[in-house]
């Protein structure tokens, strides 16, 4: 996402070969070399890529250990020039609640990104099982909208949303944020939970239906279940890009208790003396729910990104 | 649920499931006589209101005069586009949202190509590598722009210090206040935060290649190199190409690094159409609505171009 999450991620067709709802693997990746290769010797060709690849790591790794040095330095060791403090301030993750607005902000946050992604998956579901399911006029329609979303961000548009939430009364509402990054990140869920059911024959239902349950217990005992993984990608998807969310909260959010946690972090920077160790302190704690909801999805990440995109 | 689904159902696209549920609904009163709407009225609405509505809006305000506190004072005609155009630093804006665009998302996709053969090889640690290539997906562009700002503070930033200690600079520079210097970092940072995504699309590309095909390049006595160009290249490229047009959209689109590195500054100096636009809001929203359509036809321009590369047209969807 952004970027950010360089977040958004269209594909360009809802066909996923390597997206199976019940592959194991979810199409992540040849997990079967691990015990193989543990048995043999490794050569100098793999060793030099080993190396390389754990370099390449740690310097990705090295900005978000330098945040958390931060979080933990003593303020009156902030401006030194060194490596680690002589000791670690663990009062700051408690403190920064208690100092500013941030905690409201994390408040905000947590209602925004639960209720996008609520309303996301209430939207999304019906719209993605109907269009998988029935061939009806306007389907192809239908799909171009939602594919033309998925490439129109926020930034593009803020003036106008700024322009139109300013009419409808509706700025430093939570609502408002709710409404916007839920139909920011719809088309995405569409997209990828109508390939996820496309993927599930229709044979099933039909048989679950002939066996007494109704197009609805078909849905919801059948189809569902078996469309698990892509739904839970599509939530947790839409749950971490508006967590991470930062302009449109930063444009239509003016009172600072009202806004999310992203742009109450930000607003540390405008102050005469900026308290680093308190931003990245409260940084930290916003990081934390985010990479838990990574490490659930991450075998998911991949093919759900690219169903269907990549053949 | 233990219904195990064993074929590869993906082969059935959007369509072909709906053709048997088709004359078993025709035959349903009730819901199935609204049609489609109850099943997609409420996302067509939402899309509508949140996403389309305001490209109106946006138009319609970059031709109207309107006052700071948001009072509309009238028709202002294409008064804001000459006033934009006229903008001392709007040549500027626009070279360096070229420059910057083309560099990101170049060095973006040569840099993912790498990675993501370097991770798709077999080595002690792959997984936990793998999990720290996430990192900045995770972390938000946002954290990870501050976090860099932090750590190029002339009095404090860790890259200054070790750069002097390992001798690469004389002493510690204000690298963001002079635009030179704050390009190449704002760059460097936007490259960074786009490379997880990248790479794991590429990753998946690789992966999806059918070992077989490398086994019959080894067979028909192909080297490693001609392997490499004539099997690998070729059948990377539909995940090269979505991964290109995603970083297209958005590198263009990307607020946040510049944001919170320099805020555009010093003036517009670092500052592309999005930031110059959001510059502008504060004190002319029209001329910043003006920013903002021309801003938006250049991403039309790229939207056209996906849906070219994705071949919308030529699917049967």
């Amino acid at each position: 996402m952004t970027l950010s999450a360089p977040s958004h991620t269209p594909e360009d067709e809802p066909l996923a070969k390597e997206t199976h709802p019940n592959g194991p693997k979810g199409g992540t990746g040849p997990k079967g070399g691990k015990g193989a290769a543990k048995r043999r010797k490794y050569g100098p060709r793999t060793l030099v890529i080993a190396a390389s690849a754990w370099m390449l790591a740690v310097i990705f790794i090295a900005p978000y250990l330098e945040m958390i040095i931060t979080a933990l330095r003593p303020a009156d060791e902030l401006r030194d020039r060194t490596y680690l403090p002589t000791s670690f301030e663990w009062n700051n993750l408690v403190d920064v609640w208690k100092e500013s607005t941030l905690g409201d902000n994390l408040q905000v946050t947590l209602l925004i990104a639960g209720g996008a992604t609520l309303l996301v998956l209430l939207v999304s579901l019906p719209a993605a099982y109907y269009t998988a399911r029935v061939r009806y006029r306007g389907r192809k329609a239908f799909l171009l909208l939602v594919l033309v979303t998925q490439m129109f961000q926020p930034t593009a548009l803020l003036i106008g949303l700024y322009r139109e939430f300013h009419q409808l009364d509706m700025l430093n509402s939570t609502w408002t944020l709710i409404l916007a990054n839920g139909a920011f990140n719809l088309a995405f869920a569409i997209w990828i939970l109508t390939a996820y059911i496309s993927s599930i024959p229709a044979e099933l239902e039909e048989a679950a239906m002939v066996d007494g349950t109704g197009r609805f217990g078909a849905l919801f005992r059948v189809t569902l279940p078996l469309a698990m993984p892509g739904v839970v990608t599509a939530v947790i998807f839409t749950f971490i890009s508006s967590w991470n969310e930062f302009v449109m909260g930063l444009t239509l959010m003016t009172e600072p208790e009202k806004q999310p946690l992203t742009v109450g972090i930000n607003n540390f920077i405008g102050n005469y003396t900026v308290e680093w160790n308190y931003l990245f302190a409260a940084s930290v704690v916003a990081i934390i729910p985010v990479v838990v909801l990574f490490a659930f999805i991450e075998r998911h990440v991949v093919s759900g990104l690219t169903a269907g995109s990549v053949k | 649920m233990p219904v195990t689904v064993k074929e590869p159902a993906a082969a059935a696209g959007p369509g072909p499931g709906g053709r048997k549920t088709g004359p078993q609904r025709r035959r349903r009163g009730g819901l199935a006589r609204l049609g489609p709407l109850p099943w997609i009225a409420p996302a067509v609405l939402l899309i509508v209101v949140v996403v389309l509505w305001p490209i109106y809006e946006l138009i319609r305000t970059s031709f109207l005069n309107i006052s700071i506190s948001g009072f509309v004072r009238g028709s202002a005609g294409t008064e804001k586009y000459r006033q934009l155009f006229d903008e001392s630093g709007f040549g500027t804006v626009l070279t360096m949202t070229v420059v910057w665009t083309v560099a990101v998302v170049g060095v973006t996709m040569l840099a993912s190509l790498g990675l993501a053969q370097l991770f798709n090889k077999p080595f002690p640690g792959r997984t936990v590598t793998r999990w720290a290539l996430i990192a900045p997906w995770a972390a938000s562009v946002l954290m990870t722009a501050i976090g860099f700002r932090w750590m190029l503070d002339q009095t404090a930033g860790v890259l200054n210090t070790l750069m002097t200690d390992l001798g690469l600079i004389d002493g510690p520079k204000d690298w963001l206040g002079d635009p030179a210097t704050a390009w190449p970092w704002m760059m460097f940072v936007a490259v960074f935060v786009s490379l997880p995504f990248t790479t794991y699309t590429l990753l998946a590309g690789l992966q999806t290649i059918p070992h077989e095909v490398y086994e019959a390049a080894r067979i028909d006595g192909a080297n490693s190199r001609q392997t490499y160009w004539r099997v690998t290249v070729p059948l990377l490229r539909p995940a090269f190409l979505v991964g290109f047009v995603i970083n297209l959209i958005n590198v263009f689109n990307s607020f946040p690094v510049i944001w919170a590195m320099t805020k555009g500054g010093p003036g517009s100096d670092t500052a592309t159409t999005t930031v110059f636009m959001y510059q502008l809001k504060d004190t002319d929203i029209g001329e910043s609505a003006a920013m903002s359509v021309v801003n938006f036809a250049m991403v039309v321009v790229l939207v056209l171009i996906f849906l070219k590369v994705s071949r919308w047209n030529k699917e049967d969807a």
